[in-house]
């Protein structure tokens, strides 16, 4: 194929994508600066919120708030008494996606710490073939991605809906019967690659018959969304519906073109494998995360988001751009030049919505860092926040055919790949999680001091797995392509540093341990009751009366 | 409902254009390809030897596709001329890889061609290659107190070998050797071959 035809299209189709830009902001979709107080009642702007801060925490979390923007109104109770309604129709669905996501995350964590320590341990638990590293690893992977991460994102995403659209959750079952599904075929997906029937294609190791499962669940998933959005009392969309719905929409979409049997051959078949590879994080894991935090950090601090306008910039720009980097995974492949050149232009193009996202968050939280130190929520949002825009620059950077060259087939891809979907996704995920647990139960988080120790066990842990493995893949690439060095150097010069990873990922399942053991409490009602009705605030104004 | 639209119409759009230029494109563009006149298709064994090798995970350590020698020095270090979409005809699924914990495989049934390391090399890496980070997979083997007729006995170097009994390959192991074996792409590519890439 003709070079300039492929680029020309992307040309063409760039062109009539900036005609529907404008045509929106004709339509005013960008100029309404309401729209980003559609997650507030009437007076609440000014009200910190984060259920997950003990109660000392939110008197001066509070107190920072008014410091920043002078006294707020305080919101009336009525007001607030349809967000109960909201939450208390999405507790059931969220309390158990959440609860399948955090089974998810330690086996996950301790199939990963396993295949690490494997690494520089190559025999130990050599004689067992299902804790061999090619399935143990894969294990790991299938286990994060698509327990955790999915089921955790999922179920943020049904807690935050009726909130963002000011409506009660409807049809919750179709959900229900989607996490069901979902689960049982990560079971029997991950039960045939620990018994090694993978069908060898990374992200995509479940074979289709089961793989089906979890597009029909990702699909059931959608359906309250659509009903939702159906009863919806609000005028806007906020940022968030926009992420999720896109989200949830492209995930069946994605994994049925991957799974469909009998089509994908040879190297077509491998950027087949990278467009999903790299896609199911652009239009999955990315977006529910950037969802999260667009709802979170406004919400904590009371403030509504900076611009709207140009949270919609990033939406678009990001759809557009992120869909086609994939085959960066490929450069120096034997794949069509003009599909990694492709690939290398839309990398380089993604610093336009992390442009848009930074700038948006920064200046939202401008005269509001005070705050991190009293919400625990906020903590984890913004470290995600600043890990999102490293990890994008750096896969902008690590697109370039210069840097690719070092960093292609080594351990740099794995760092950054951990700093996307963990120092990320799964750190968006946790703060989350903080936040909307104590409105699903009903109850505070009984240790405040867990949280605490959580957050620095797994920030620690992922900085040391990242900054290590990243030092040790550089050399490791720079070993390789010096032909007069053997093989062997590249492999020796990597050993100190895939220790120091498996320090890293020991201190994130520690981590992951201590939140497990939290949440179980939590839930099982152990361990102080500190049941300040501050959480609730209708409930404190009933106990008032 | 117009915000709904937009979300719904401008997601699909943004699918579809992904889809067409990273999935569609390249199928079209490449599914006329035939095979080079030197690659032969796999033999039933190495079919299933392939299939140990997925089994095994071997893809997310070995890639299967050399870098031109403009980019890497991939060829020097004797892994093979650059790999063409030709050469992956019989490929389903690609084991095109992304890692090279270990080095490329594409020409190792040229580089190692001899059975007996491949075997012994599977039982312990670290008897071959000294500083190798590469599982072991002793249950692809069997220790035997005495080989029977029709064994494959491996020979493994005497500190590495069990305290009693020789070390038999069992048929995933022999598959497996087979298939690596199998890989030899050292045959030239002629222009038609090398276009699509």
């Amino acid at each position: 194929m003709d070079p300039t035809v492929v680029l020309l299209s992307a040309f063409l189709i760039s062109i009539i994508a900036l005609g529907i830009f404008i045509w929106s902001m004709r339509n005013g979709a960008f100029h309404d600066p309401s729209g980003a107080q559609v997650i507030f009642t009437a007076h609440e702007v000014g009200r910190a919120e984060d259920p997950a801060a003990a109660s000392d925490s939110l008197t001066a979390l509070q107190r920072t708030v008014d410091l920043s923007q002078g006294h707020a109104t305080a919101p009336i109770d009525e007001e607030l008494v349809p967000r109960a309604e909201a939450d208390r129709s999405s507790a059931t669905v969220t309390f158990v996606f959440l609860s399948c996501a955090i089974g998810w995350l330690l086996l996950g964590s301790f199939a990963g710490l396993i295949s690490s320590v494997k690494l520089h341990d190559p025999d130990w638990l050599a004689r067992y073939e299902w804790l061999t590293f090619g399935i143990i690893r894969t294990i790991h992977l299938n286990a994060v991605i698509y327990g955790w991460s999915s089921m955790a994102g999922l179920g943020l995403a049904m807690w935050m809906l009726p909130r963002l659209l000011k409506t009660t959750l409807q049809g919750g079952r179709f959900a229900l019967l989607g996490a069901v599904l979902w689960n049982a075929g990560l079971i029997a997906g991950i039960g045939s690659v620990g018994a090694g029937f993978s069908t060898g294609l990374e992200w995509l190791e479940m074979p289709w018959q089961v793989a089906l499962l979890l597009v029909l669940g990702g699909a059931l998933i959608g359906i309250p969304l659509l009903l939702t959005v159906a009863r919806r009392t609000v005028d806007h969309l906020y940022v968030s519906v926009w992420y999720l719905g896109a989200a949830v929409f492209w995930f069946p979409i994605l994994y049925l073109v991957a799974n469909l049997p009998g089509v994908h051959f040879g190297v077509e078949q491998a950027t087949m494998n990278w467009w999903y590879g790299h896609n199911v994080l652009g239009y999955f894991f990315t977006p529910l995360s950037q969802a999260a935090i667009y709802y979170f950090v406004p919400k904590v601090i009371g403030r509504p988001l900076q611009s709207y306008a140009l949270s919609l910039l990033g939406f678009w720009t990001q759809a557009f751009f992120y869909g086609m980097v994939g085959a960066h995974h490929l450069i120096g492949g034997p794949v069509p030049s003009w599909l990694t050149t492709l690939s290398i232009v839309q990398s380089v193009m993604m610093v336009v919505p992390v442009t848009a996202f930074a700038t948006n968050h920064f200046l939202t939280m401008k005269g509001y860092w005070k705050t991190l130190v009293y919400s625990p929520t906020l903590r984890f949002m913004v470290v995600a926040g600043v890990m999102y825009v490293l990890v994008s620059l750096e896969g902008t950077v690590e697109a370039l055919r210069s840097v690719n060259t070092v960093t292609h087939f080594t351990h740099f891809t794995v760092a950054h790949a951990h700093l996307g979907m963990y120092a990320f996704v799964a750190i968006t995920l946790f703060g989350g999680i903080y936040f909307v647990m104590p409105r699903v139960v009903e109850r505070e988080w009984p240790y405040p001091r867990l949280i605490a120790a959580h957050f620095w066990l797994v920030l620690v842990g992922i900085v040391v797995y990242v900054v290590a493995l990243s030092i040790g893949g550089w050399l490791q690439g720079r070993a390789m392509l010096d032909a007069t060095r053997p093989f062997l150097d590249s492999v020796a010069i990597t050993l100190p540093w895939l220790k120091a990873r498996s320090i890293g990922g020991a201190l994130m399942t520690a981590g992951h341990v201590v939140f497990a053991v939290h949440f179980l409490a939590m839930v099982f009602d152990l361990g102080p009751r500190r049941d300040r009705a501050a959480l609730f605030h209708v409930a404190r104004s009933a106990e008032h009366a | 409902m117009r915000s709904e639209t937009q979300l719904f119409a401008g997601a699909l759009v943004m699918i579809a254009a992904a889809t067409a230029a990273l999935v569609a494109l390249p199928y079209f563009q490449l599914h006329d390809l035939r095979p080079p006149t030197g690659l032969h298709p796999y033999t039933s064994a190495q079919l299933r030897g392939r299939q140990q090798y997925i089994r095994e995970g071997c893809m997310y350590c070995h890639s299967q596709q050399p870098r031109d020698r403009s980019q890497a020095p991939d060829e020097v270090r004797g892994w093979g001329r650059a790999s063409v979409p030709a050469d992956y005809f019989y490929d389903t699924p690609h084991l095109l890889g992304t890692m090279r914990t270990g080095p490329d495989l594409f020409n190792i049934g040229a580089r190692q061609p001899s059975l007996d390391w491949n075997l012994g090399h599977l039982y312990q890496p670290r008897a071959y290659v000294p500083g190798s980070i590469m599982p072991s997979f002793p249950y692809l083997f069997e220790v035997k107190t005495k080989a029977e007729a029709g064994d494959r006995v491996v020979a493994v170097p005497k500190e590495f070998a069990p305290r009693n009994g020789v070390v038999v390959a069992k048929p995933a192991a022999l598959d497996l050797a087979s298939y690596l074996l199998s890989l030899d792409h050292t045959y030239p590519v002629i222009a038609t071959d090398v276009a699509g890439r």
